[in-house]
């Protein structure tokens, strides 16, 4: 066990032993909300004392593809989209792994839509954590499947028209056992679903609104990054067990956010452990920890 | 820095079906992804290549492994690679529009070192093109397909026993040089059942995983050993590590200068070119004293067989050279072969691929004929035989 129970003395933040330090400073712009995601991550996991070793984040592309690359764990900066079926692969090979995917709503929900979907109807023991600032922001603010109706972006100029994704109901729809939603702002809250995923089995799902001052909350006019946080603490409703078909962001709504979903379903590993008992018997030789010589 | 060349291991029985059997070429390569370790198929069905992971579906369980179909190719081709990373041997297997698919996560696989092997039964295209019937098409994309420069090992078997035996060999390789290799069969190969000879477990030689030997905090993912191979740890190890298919130093960390750029792109082509006369394999026969020499690959190689036996019977000195290893390609062969030669005449289901590269190392010293064929069926060995006769003229 490497979970860090007495600091060591030369650390001066508790969540600094989670991450490269070397790496500092960081590539997010001022006012940007996934330095706060991350660090509920990392205080999600100091309270639940996770075997640190075991932990993975794997991530895809984008501003918070690039988590994978600050936490000191064993951590995989992937392909656009495809940070989930890469954690499906890692977790299948080693299920003593506890699997974490940090991504953004357009690697998550775009290119990599499919992957969500099938990846939560299979509840696959993973953990995502959705960072969803609206826009595409590492290339620039295009919009997204996210971008809500009438914002401007950058190949949205006069206003976005596409209806949106309510992830939470995606989420749901497809089959994931927990699923949250909270912002930058709801910095306990965020950490306590991430550390109750940490713990709970299957296909976990939570989004976190953040802003992106740079590109989002300039372009439509919302101030900066210190606004967009009053306006979560202004706007934001807590309802825990709403249904997840009440909870679709618009441009200037209500923000409903709690912990929609919690529930019991078997995962993909007992699912198919159960099958080939079934089928075979003793036939059945299960999937050793993987070792390649 | 440790020696790089490593004992070979014996295969795990649990994985090989010791015995005479009589196989089609797609199963006969799932039983050398078996036999080679492989406990890991990740897949997404497309004909002609759907029977190899059909038959790991129904094997894997009483071995002990994981067979996952996808939602489609992309995903595939990357959770393989999730699955190295955890520990595992592991292989997808396509045909044309997979495989265009995959493209992304073989360039991703060549960037961050991942051991795996890509099964392409290879069938009639452009697009959906042929989908039961055989081409050789995807030659050049095995080794172009993904963006920017790496280089690769693609093989091609001629037979069901290849399919077995020279599965193994791609696995071995791709453990030996941390890359992923193409396994390059075609429909025909792949539906063609023969006698299939399984030896022993303790006959089968395995490349191990070239697995960390340092303690966390000494080993780097990406320093390489003196063969440019760098060693891996796996995750949930201890080591804590960063893998990113951004450019990259030693420790895996990104670096966006053109000085990392070139000290990666430069050693992950390396550390396959400084290899290449060693790794590549071929079977000639009839060379000696030869005016033509005939190059080919796959099914094609058998239908030239035929070929050269019928220009023979007609007097012509014809020699027989076949691409085991068409990736990185024998050049070096080619070019000493062209000195003492009059022709290369070269055979290949697609309009004219391989041919070019024989061309280009044969650098004018013996001329080059292709005999092109758009694919759906074989050559006709008369074809062949018109362009061997045309070549000695």
């Amino acid at each position: 066990m490497s979970t860090l129970e007495v600091l060591p003395q030369e650390v001066t933040n508790p969540v600094e032993p989670f991450l490269r330090t070397e790496r500092i400073p960081h590539i997010w712009c001022p006012g940007c909300g996934i330095g706060t995601t991350v660090n509920s991550f990392a205080r999600a996991l100091l309270e639940t004392r996770m075997d640190l070793d075991k932990v993975v984040v794997v991530s895809g592309i984008g501003c918070t593809g690039r988590v994978a690359g600050y936490v000191e764990l064993d951590s995989f900066h992937t392909t656009h989209g495809r940070a989930i079926p890469f954690a499906t692969g890692l977790k299948l090979a080693n299920p003593s792994l506890t699997v974490v995917v940090y991504s953004g709503d357009g690697d998550l929900s775009a290119i990599g839509g499919n992957h969500l979907i099938h990846a939560a109807r299979r509840n696959i023991d993973i953990k995502v954590i959705c960072v969803n600032n609206f826009i595409y922001a590492m290339t620039g603010g295009q919009s997204g499947p996210t971008t809500p109706l009438t914002a401007t972006t950058s190949t949205s100029p006069y206003g976005a028209y596409e209806p949106s994704f309510n992830l939470p109901q995606l989420a749901d729809a497809a089959g994931a056992v927990y699923v949250a939603r909270w912002t930058a702002f709801h910095v306990r809250q965020m950490t306590r679903s991430m550390s109750e995923v940490l713990k709970k089995k299957g296909f976990c799902f939570i989004e976190t609104l953040s802003p992106c001052p740079t590109l989002y909350e300039r372009r439509n006019k919302l101030g900066e990054g210190l606004d967009t946080m009053r306006h979560y603490k202004e706007k934001s409703k807590v309802r825990n067990g709403a249904p997840t078909s009440e909870v679709a962001l618009g441009m200037r709504d209500d923000i409903i956010v709690g912990k929609f979903v919690d529930r019991e379903r078997p995962d993909y590993s007992e699912l198919l452990h159960h099958q080939m008992i079934t089928q075979l018997g003793d036939k059945y030789v299960e999937a050793p920890a993987c070792s390649c010589g | 820095m440790k020696n790089p060349t490593r004992q070979l291991q014996h295969a795990d029985p649990a994985g090989v079906l010791t015995g005479t059997h009589f196989l089609d070429g797609d199963h006969a390569c799932c039983e050398g992804a078996l036999a080679a370790g492989a406990r890991f198929a990740a897949g997404y069905p497309i004909t002609p290549s759907t029977e190899v992971v059909e038959r790991f579906a129904l094997r894997i369980p009483k071995v002990g492994g994981t067979f996952i179909q996808m939602e489609d190719e992309l995903a595939a081709s990357i959770t393989l690679l999730g699955a190295v990373w955890g520990g595992a041997k592991a292989f997808t297997v396509t045909s044309g529009p997979g495989f265009s698919l995959m493209m992304e996560h073989i360039g991703y696989a060549a960037m961050t070192e991942t051991p795996c092997v890509f099964v392409n039964v290879q069938r009639g295209g452009p697009s959906t093109g042929l989908p039961t019937l055989p081409a050789q098409g995807d030659m050049m994309q095995a080794r172009w397909g993904s963006h920017g420069d790496y280089e690769m090992i693609a093989l091609c078997p001629n037979s069901p026993q290849e399919c077995f035996d020279l599965t193994i060999h791609a696995f071995n390789l791709s453990e030996r040089f941390r890359t992923p290799v193409m396994f390059m069969m075609d429909e025909c190969v792949g539906h063609m059942t023969e006698k299939v000879v399984i030896p022993p477990a303790d006959q089968i030689g395995i490349y191990p995983r070239r697995h960390a030997v340092r303690p966390p905090g000494e080993h780097l993912n990406f320093e390489p050993d003196e063969d440019l191979v760098p060693a891996m740890a796996h995750a949930g190890e201890g080591y804590r590590f960063h893998v990113t298919g951004l450019t990259h130093d030693e420790r895996g960390y990104p670096a966006m200068n053109p000085e990392t750029q070139d000290r990666l792109v430069r050693r992950l082509v390396n550390k396959i070119r400084m290899a290449a006369e060693e790794l590549v394999q071929v079977e000639e026969e009839g060379i000696e004293g030869a005016d033509v020499v005939v190059v080919s690959y796959g099914i094609t190689s058998r239908v030239a067989q035929k070929a050269i036996e019928l220009a023979r019977e007609k007097g012509l000195k014809v020699g027989k050279l076949r691409l085991l290893t068409v990736w990185p390609f024998p050049a070096a062969k080619i070019r000493a072969l062209a000195r003492g030669i009059r022709a290369f005449v070269v055979p290949e289901l697609n309009m004219g691929q391989i041919v070019n590269e024989v061309e280009r190392a044969a650098g004018g010293a013996a001329r080059t004929y292709g005999v092109p064929h758009a694919g759906g069926t074989v050559h006709r060995p008369e074809a062949i035989l018109n362009v061997i006769e045309e070549a000695a003229r």
